[in-house]
C-alpha cells in the first residue's frame, strides 16, 4: 500500500517542487553567468548577491495584468503556455537521479518511474512541447507571430530527427531504452558513454541547443525576428510560463545527456578502481554536479556565440546533422553486431 | 475492476473527443481534440501493458503527423473560420441510412464470429520468440515474421516523401 | 502553381535593431527582399538652417550634435573649412593633438559600431566589451574638455585647451590596452563559423558601383577603392604620420567589418606617432577676436569614422553667421546604398547590413 502509492506520490511532489524552484533560479544563473562573462555583476539588490531576483520576477509576474488580445482564441490562448509547460515537467518522471539510498532506515531508488521504454518516454514529451509554440502563435490572431510559431515549431521537428537518431544509435549502444539500465550498462561497461560515442555526444548537444531555442538557434525569439515571436500577445504569468517551460526543457536535456553520456549517477570511471575513493560521494550528488555542468555550457554559448540566420540553421540540421547521425547510427550497428 | 473502470472513462474520453473533432466549429479545435483522442489511446495501450505502442503513438501520430496537419490547417485558415451553413449539397437522410447500414453489419460480423464454434481467442497468441519485455518482441516479430510488410512501409514513405520534394520544389 | 504577391512590412522607426529613428518598407517576395524604401526625417532637427542664425563660434557647438557619436571629428571638420576660408595658420601642437583627438574619436565610433553589429547578429559579449574601451576613451575625453559625448573641443584656429598633465602617459596606456582588446574582438567574431556564414556574401557591392552610388569610408574601402581623405588630401597633421589604409577586397559585410578592426590598429598607431612627435608651442594660431571669415564660398572634407565629412561654407563677408551651411553627411550618403545592398536577401540580413554601413541618424537626418 504505502509502496505502491504513498512513496510515488511523495516523490512526485517533492520532484515537481524542486524542479520548479530550479527552474526559477535558472534564471538567476543564466543573468549572473551572462553578467560575469560580460565583465558585469547581474543582479545584486534583490537579497544579497540577488538571490531573492527570482522571487521578485514571480510577485512581478503574478501581479501584471492579464491581456488577452481582443479576438483571440480564449482557449488555445490559455491552453498554449500549459502545453508548454507540462511536458516538460513531465519528463522528469523517468531522469534517474540516483540508483538506490537509504533514507531513515528506508530504501528507495530516487526516480519516479523506471518505464522500459523511459527514453522514448522524454523523446514523446518533447514532441508534444512542440504543439505549445504552435498554439501560442496561431492564438495571437495575428499573421506574424503565426508565420513566427510555425517557423520556431518547424525548426524544433526537424532537429527531432536527428536528436532521435542520435538516440537510437545510444540505445544500441546500451542495449536497452530504460533510463536506469543505460546507466547501468555504463557502469558494466565501466567507462561513460561519452568516450565510446562521441559524435553522439556532438549531436545530442547541437540537436539539444536547438529543441530548447537556445543560442546560437534562437532566431525565433530574437528582435531581428521583425515580429517579435511567437508569444508577442503573451504577459504576464503566461510569458513566464513559456520561458521557465524553456528552462525546464533546459534542464531536460542536460539530465539527459548526463544519463546518457556522463554515467548519471556513477563516478568518473566507474571501472577504474583506483578511484574508488570518490565513492563517498553520494551518486546524486554526481548527477547534479554534472547537470550543472552541461547547464553552464548551454548559458556559457549563449553569452559568447553570434546566432544562426533560419535557413542556416535549417540547412545545419537537416544537411549535416541527421546524414551524421545516421551515419552514427550505422557504425554502432556494424560495431555492436561485429564484437 | 480497477481495469474495467479505467477501461469504460478511458473509452468515453475516446468516443467524446471523437465526436467533438467532427462537431467543432473551428477547424484548429478539431485538430487539438484529435490530439486529444490520440493521447487517450496511448494511455489505452499503457492498460494494456503495450508500453512501447504508447510511447510510438504519442511520440510518431500525435508529436509528429497531427503537428503537420496543424501547420496545414493554420496556414490555409488564415483568412476566415469557415462558416458553419449548411452546403446545399450534402445529403443527411442517405448518409444516416448508409451509415446504420453499416452499423448493422458490423454488429452481425462480431455476433457471427463470436458465436462460431472454435471460436479464436480475442487475445493474440504469445508469440515465441527468444526475447521478453515489449520492445523486443515487437522489434524481434517486426524483422523477422513481418519484415517484408515493414519494408514496403519504408518504401511507401520514400516514395511519398520523394512526392512531396516534388510538388513543394519552385518551377526554377 | 501558386500565384504569389509581395508583403510589405515596414521596420521602425522605434525597432531595437536599426541604431536611431529610421524606417524601412520592405517589400518581401516569401523570405527574400524584393525592394526597400528608407525614410528618414524623424530626427531632422534644422541643424543647417539653425546654423545660419549663431555665429562662427557658436557653430562648433552644433555640430557635435550631428554625429553625435564621434563628435570631434564634426568639430574638426567645421573649424578646418573655417580656417580655409579665412586662410589661417594652425600651430603645429595644435595640429598633432588635433589629430590625437580625432584617432581617439575613430576608436571610439568604432567600438560603439562593432558592438552594435556584432549585438544585431547575437554576440551580445562582444557589446559589453567594446563599450568597455569606448568608457576609457570617454574617460580621456572628459579628463581634457570635461564633457563625455558632445565636446566642443575645437576652435577656429587651433584648441581651447592644452592637454592636462600626464594625459599622453593615459592615452598611451589605452593604445597598449586597446591593442590586446582588438585580438580579443577578432577571437570572438573573425574566424567564428557562425559570424563568417552571416556576413560572408552578404550586401556585396563592387566598387564602381560604389563610387556611383557616393559611397564613402570603411564602406568604399572594403569594396577594393583605396580612397581616404587622411592619405589623398592629408589635413591636420596626418602628413608627417605614417600609416595604411585597409582595403578590402569582396564588398560584402565581412570585408568592411575587417576594413574597421584593421582600422583600430591603424588608429593606435597614428596616436603612438603623434605623442612621440607632439611639439611644444602655442595651442591656437593668430585669430581675430571677432570670427568674420571674407566673402566667398568653400567646401572642405575630412575622414570621420564613418566616411567623408564634407562642409560647404558660405559667407557674406558682412554678417557674423554664415549665409549659408551645409554639410555632406557620410552616413546620408552611405545610406542610400542600403536598397541596393538588401535586395536578394534575406529579411533577417536587413539589420546586419544596416550595421555594416554603420550610419548615425543624428547625421543622416541633420
Amino acid at each position: 500500500m504505502i509502496d505502491t502509492y504513498v512513496v510515488p506520490t511523495l516523490k512526485i511532489l517533492v520532484l515537481l517542487n524542486a524542479v520548479l524552484v530550479a527552474v526559477t533560479y535558472m534564471v538567476l544563473l543564466e543573468r549572473k553567468v551572462i553578467a560575469w562573462v560580460q565583465v558585469r555583476l547581474g543582479p545584486m539588490r534583490v537579497g544579497p548577491h540577488g538571490v531573492l531576483q527570482p522571487i521578485a520576477d514571480a510577485i512581478k509576474l503574478l501581479l501584471k495584468e492579464d491581456i488577452t488580445p481582443a479576438r483571440a482564441d480564449r482557449l488555445v490562448f490559455t491552453l498554449a503556455p500549459i502545453v508548454s509547460m507540462v511536458p516538460a515537467l513531465i519528463a522528469f518522471a523517468v531522469i534517474p537521479f540516483d540508483s538506490e539510498i537509504t533514507l531513515f532506515g528506508y530504501t528507495l531508488s530516487l526516480y519516479v518511474a523506471d518505464v522500459n521504454v523511459g527514453l522514448l518516454y522524454i523523446v514523446a514529451t518533447t514532441s508534444i512541447s512542440v504543439y505549445g509554440i504552435i498554439l501560442a502563435g496561431y492564438a495571437s490572431n495575428s499573421k506574424f507571430p503565426l508565420l513566427a510559431g510555425l517557423r520556431a515549431s518547424a525548426q524544433l521537428i526537424s532537429y527531432e530527427v536527428a536528436v532521435s537518431m542520435m538516440l537510437v544509435s545510444m540505445v544500441v549502444t546500451a542495449g536497452t531504452l530504460s533510463m536506469v539500465g543505460i546507466v547501468e550498462s555504463q557502469r558494466e561497461a565501466g567507462v561513460w558513454f561519452v568516450f565510446i560515442q562521441p559524435v553522439a555526444f556532438v549531436i545530442l548537444f547541437i540537436g539539444g541547443l536547438a529543441e530548447t531555442n537556445r543560442a546560437p538557434f534562437d532566431l525565433p525569439e530574437a528582435e531581428q525576428e521583425l515580429t517579435g515571436g511567437f508569444h508577442t500577445e503573451y504577459s504576464g504569468m503566461r510569458f513566464a510560463l513559456f520561458f521557465l517551460a524553456e528552462y525546464a526543457n533546459m534542464i531536460v536535456v542536460s539530465a539527459v545527456a548526463t544519463t546518457l553520456f556522463l554515467g548519471g549517477w556513477l563516478r568518473p570511471f566507474p571501472g577504474v578502481g583506483a578511484l574508488a575513493f570518490l565513492d563517498f560521494v553520494p551518486g546524486w550528488i554526481w548527477f547534479l554536479m554534472k547537470t550543472f555542468a552541461f547547464l553552464y555550457v548551454f548559458i556559457w554559448i549563449r553569452a559568447t556565440l553570434p546566432r544562426y540566420r533560419y535557413d542556416q540553421l535549417m540547412r545545419l540540421g537537416w544537411k549535416v546533422l541527421i546524414p551524421v547521425a545516421i551515419a552514427n547510427l550505422i557504425v554502432t550497428a556494424f560495431i555492436r553486431v561485429l564484437l | 475492476m480497477l481495469e474495467a473502470v479505467v477501461f469504460y472513462v478511458l473509452a468515453a474520453f475516446i468516443l467524446g473527443f471523437g465526436v467533438l473533432v467532427i462537431t467543432a466549429r473551428n477547424t484548429v479545435h478539431s485538430v487539438l481534440f484529435l490530439v486529444a483522442n490520440f493521447l487517450c489511446v496511448a494511455v489505452l495501450y499503457v492498460v494494456l501493458a503495450a508500453e512501447f505502442l504508447a510511447v510510438i503513438q504519442v511520440l510518431v501520430y500525435a508529436g509528429g503527423i497531427v503537428v503537420l496537419y496543424l501547420f496545414v490547417v493554420m496556414l490555409v485558415n488564415l483568412r476566415a473560420v469557415p462558416e458553419a451553413r449548411l452546403d446545399p449539397r450534402r445529403q443527411s437522410r442517405l448518409g444516416f441510412l448508409l451509415t446504420t447500414a453499416l452499423l448493422v453489419e458490423v454488429i452481425a460480423i462480431m455476433v457471427y464470429s463470436a458465436n462460431r464454434p472454435g471460436a479464436v481467442s480475442t487475445l493474440a497468441p504469445t508469440a515465441d520468440v527468444p526475447v521478453s519485455g515489449n520492445t523486443e518482441v515487437v522489434g524481434w516479430l517486426l524483422y523477422t515474421d513481418y519484415l517484408i510488410p515493414f519494408e514496403v512501409a519504408s518504401v511507401l514513405l520514400l516514395v511519398a516523401m520523394i512526392g512531396a520534394i516534388l510538388l513543394a520544389r519552385k518551377e526554377a | 502553381m501558386f500565384d504569389t504577391s509581395e508583403l510589405v512590412i515596414n521596420m521602425g522607426p522605434q525597432h531595437p535593431s536599426t541604431h536611431g529613428v529610421l524606417r524601412v518598407v520592405l517589400r518581401l517576395d516569401g523570405e527574400r527582399v524584393v525592394g526597400a524604401d528608407v525614410v528618414i526625417g524623424y530626427l531632422h532637427r534644422g541643424i543647417e538652417k539653425l546654423c545660419e542664425h549663431r555665429d562662427w563660434l557658436q557653430i562648433v557647438l552644433i555640430t557635435d550634435r550631428m554625429d553625435y557619436v564621434a563628435a570631434a571629428s564634426n568639430n574638426l571638420g567645421y573649424v578646418e573649412t573655417v580656417e580655409k576660408l579665412m586662410s589661417l595658420e594652425v600651430p603645429p601642437r595644435a595640429r598633432y593633438i588635433r589629430t590625437i583627438l580625432a584617432e581617439l574619436q575613430r576608436i571610439a565610433s568604432h567600438c560603439l559600431w562593432l558592438g552594435t553589429h556584432a549585438m544585431d547578429l547575437g554576440a551580445m559579449t562582444v557589446f559589453l566589451y567594446a563599450f568597455r574601451e569606448r568608457e576609457l576613451i570617454l574617460d580621456l575625453f572628459e579628463e581634457y574638455c570635461g564633457a563625455r559625448l558632445t565636446y566642443n573641443a575645437m576652435r577656429i584656429g587651433g584648441l581651447p585647451l592644452d592637454i592636462p598633465p600626464r594625459w599622453d602617459e593615459k592615452v598611451r596606456a589605452f593604445c597598449d590596452i586597446l591593442d590586446t582588446k582588438v585580438y580579443e574582438y577578432e577571437e570572438l567574431l573573425t574566424r567564428n563559423r557562425i559570424f563568417l556564414e552571416r556576413t560572408r556574401g552578404v550586401g556585396v557591392i563592387g566598387g564602381d558601383e560604389a563610387i556611383a552610388i557616393g559611397l564613402s569610408g570603411p564602406a568604399l574601402r572594403g569594396s577594393g577603392v583605396p580612397r581616404d581623405v587622411r592619405k589623398d588630401e592629408p589635413y591636420a597633421a596626418y602628413a608627417d604620420f605614417e600609416f595604411n589604409v585597409p582595403i578590402g577586397m569582396a564588398g560584402d559585410t565581412y570585408d568592411r567589418y575587417l576594413v574597421r578592426i584593421e582600422e583600430f590598429r591603424q588608429s593606435t598607431r597614428i596616436i603612438r606617432q603623434a605623442l612621440d612627435g607632439l611639439p611644444e608651442g602655442p595651442i591656437l594660431g593668430k585669430v581675430p577676436r571677432l570670427i568674420k571669415p571674407p566673402a566667398g564660398e568653400t567646401y572642405h572634407a575630412i575622414e570621420s569614422p564613418k566616411g567623408e565629412i564634407g562642409y560647404f561654407i558660405v559667407s557674406d563677408g558682412k554678417s557674423n553667421v554664415p549665409y549659408r551651411f551645409r554639410v555632406r553627411p557620410p552616413s546620408f550618403c552611405n545610406l542610400q546604398a542600403l536598397p541596393r545592398l538588401i535586395q536578394g536577401h534575406l529579411v533577417a540580413d536587413v539589420v546586419a547590413l544596416i550595421g555594416s554601413i554603420d550610419i548615425v541618424l543624428g547625421e543622416v537626418d541633420r
